[in-house]
């Protein structure tokens, strides 16, 4: 199923970028050319800006966007907002440094603003850290307030007396109960797994919470957060951590000395597992960052679909396919959810498991 | 690849946001849930507990109550079986009594009659002699005189003897 969306999404992908390879020998038409390829790519990759529409006026396209504060460490810290790149059309100034928005990221220039390519057509230009709010980081920021609300309120109906579920608490309590018996109880040892649950719960809630927030497709949704590597990133290096910090003795001992079977094999056991014991984040790590990428590329590519071939003819199907790879995302959106908490767990439960044989 | 290149500014970013949601979330919204729910979870399992013991105690009170009416409806067929022997004692014992007391009555009145039937005798015998001297006497006077005459009174006189 996920192999053949993925499929999907790259032969879309091919297929556009071959036609916006065909476009470009075609020279300068009147109309400026509809590139699906940097359209999709500029949405799923961050920005400095969070873009809420564009219209047409005079047949000048003009852009409503919300600027977001930039932050550069570069002999110094800069802070200003990114309005004053003006979409990367201007340079701006800071010491002796000049810098350029460009395609989502900010790099040094000259004061003409040169960018220099290699032969692989990526920039050259050198990069100041930027630690700015970007896009994601925003996003994160709105997911993590209505998280926080959406429990918080929950919790609150729970002082008192026990008493029955009620309004947001009987929305939100079959899932934590969910995550706590069926994730968590299911993975670790009962009396071990009560430490763990706070960051799966958050795990997953954050994971879903943001997944659907993705997919909505106007402001102030749409960002890709979870299809992110920096984001997936840092939560499969969260629970490598959790996992091996809370190893056992026995874990320690089954990764680099296992038991039971002769030393040459043990050698080339403890090899496989130590290699192990980074493949298995890196997986949690591409397989969220894969699928909520690639339900964004197939969804944005279905739409391009009307623009490349010009007819609104087309839209009806388009329409109607997008409407499936919704529906089909919704399920995604708490599956990778699941699975990424899910596995996390089974790391967990099989770093704290006492030995038994 | 800009999409697979990690980017420091949102690494950093999400870490800190992460961390400080698990701690925010841990603080104030699971410890206080998954708290009540456990809390909630052994109330039911105690009123469950609770509730199959109090079956068990009202089972145990019916089989009791049972008892107590087998009991009752025992203590009341022997209580009843003894009214009736008593009654039945009684009433024999006063038939007896009453038998006795007969017998003893008539036995008496017996008595008496036998005493007085013998009086009567005895007294009927006194008269009888009185009548034989009188009679005799008369006989006497009589033989004296004629001896038809004699034998006409005695007739006469035994004739007026009455025995009652």
């Amino acid at each position: 199923m996920q192999h053949i969306r993925l499929f999907i999404a790259l032969s879309v992908l091919w297929a556009i970028t071959q036609n916006s390879f065909a476009a470009d020998t075609h020279g300068d038409d009147s109309e400026k050319e509809f590139d699906p390829m940097e359209m999709i790519m500029h949405h799923i990759a961050d920005s400095h800006e969070w873009h809420v529409v564009s219209y047409n006026s005079n047949g000048e396209e003009k852009h409503i966007t919300i600027p977001l504060p930039v932050i550069l460490i570069d002999n110094g810290l800069h802070v200003f907002m990114s309005s004053a790149f003006h979409h990367g059309e201007e340079l701006v100034k800071k010491g002796d440094t000049y810098y350029k928005l460009y395609h989502g990221k900010i790099y040094r220039t000259d004061a003409s603003g040169t960018i220099a390519y290699d032969d692989n057509h990526e920039v050259t230009n050198s990069k100041p850290l930027d630690f700015s709010i970007t896009r994601n980081v925003a996003s994160m920021w709105l997911s993590i307030i209505l998280i926080i609300w959406l429990f918080t309120s929950a919790a609150k109906r729970y002082r008192g007396p026990p008493s029955a579920p009620k309004g947001v608490q009987s929305f939100v309590e079959p899932l934590i109960l969910f995550v706590r018996d069926d994730i968590a109880y299911a993975q670790i040892d009962k009396h071990k797994a009560d430490r763990f649950l706070p960051f799966l719960l958050t795990l997953f809630f954050f994971i879903w919470i943001n997944n659907l927030l993705g997919l909505i497709p106007f402001f102030p949704g749409g960002s890709n957060l979870t299809g992110n590597i920096s984001l997936t990133l840092v939560l499969a290096l969260i629970t490598f951590f959790v996992t091996n910090f809370s190893g056992t003795k026995s874990y320690w001992g089954h990764i680099f000395w296992m038991p039971g079977v002769p030393v040459p094999i043990r050698l080339l056991l403890s090899v496989i597992e130590f290699i192990g014991l980074f493949t298995k984040p890196f997986a949690l790590m591409i397989r969220l960052l894969a699928n909520i990428t690639a339900g964004h590329i197939i969804i944005l590519s279905l739409f391009s679909l009307i623009f490349v071939m010009k007819s609104i003819a087309i839209a009806p199907v388009s329409v109607l396919m997008v409407l499936m790879m919704f529906m089909l995302e919704l399920l995604v959106a708490v599956l990778q959810a699941y699975i990424f908490t899910l596995l996390s767990a089974l790391f967990i439960g099989m770093a704290v498991a006492s030995e038994e044989h | 690849m800009g999409l697979l290149t990690p980017d420091p500014g949102l690494v950093f970013w999400s870490a800190l946001t992460f961390g400080l949601l698990v701690f925010i979330l841990k603080r104030y919204a699971w410890k206080p849930i998954l708290h009540a729910v456990k809390s909630r979870e052994e109330t039911i399992e105690y009123a469950l507990a609770e509730a199959e013991k109090a079956k068990a105690e009202v089972e145990d009170l019916n089989a009791t109550k049972i008892q107590i009416m087998n009991e009752a409806k025992d203590e009341r067929d022997t209580l009843i079986k003894e009214a009736r022997d008593l009654k039945q004692s009684m009433l024999d014992d006063a038939k007896h009594k009453a038998q006795e007391e007969a017998d003893k009555i008539i036995a008496s009145a017996r008595m008496q009659i036998e005493r007085e039937k013998n009086e009567a005798i005895l007294q009927l015998k006194e008269k009888v002699a009185e009548f034989s001297v009188d009679i005799a006497g008369k006989l006497l006077e009589e033989e004296l005189q004629t001896t038809d005459k004699q034998k006409a009174i005695i007739d006469k006189y035994l004739q007026e003897v009455n025995f009652n």
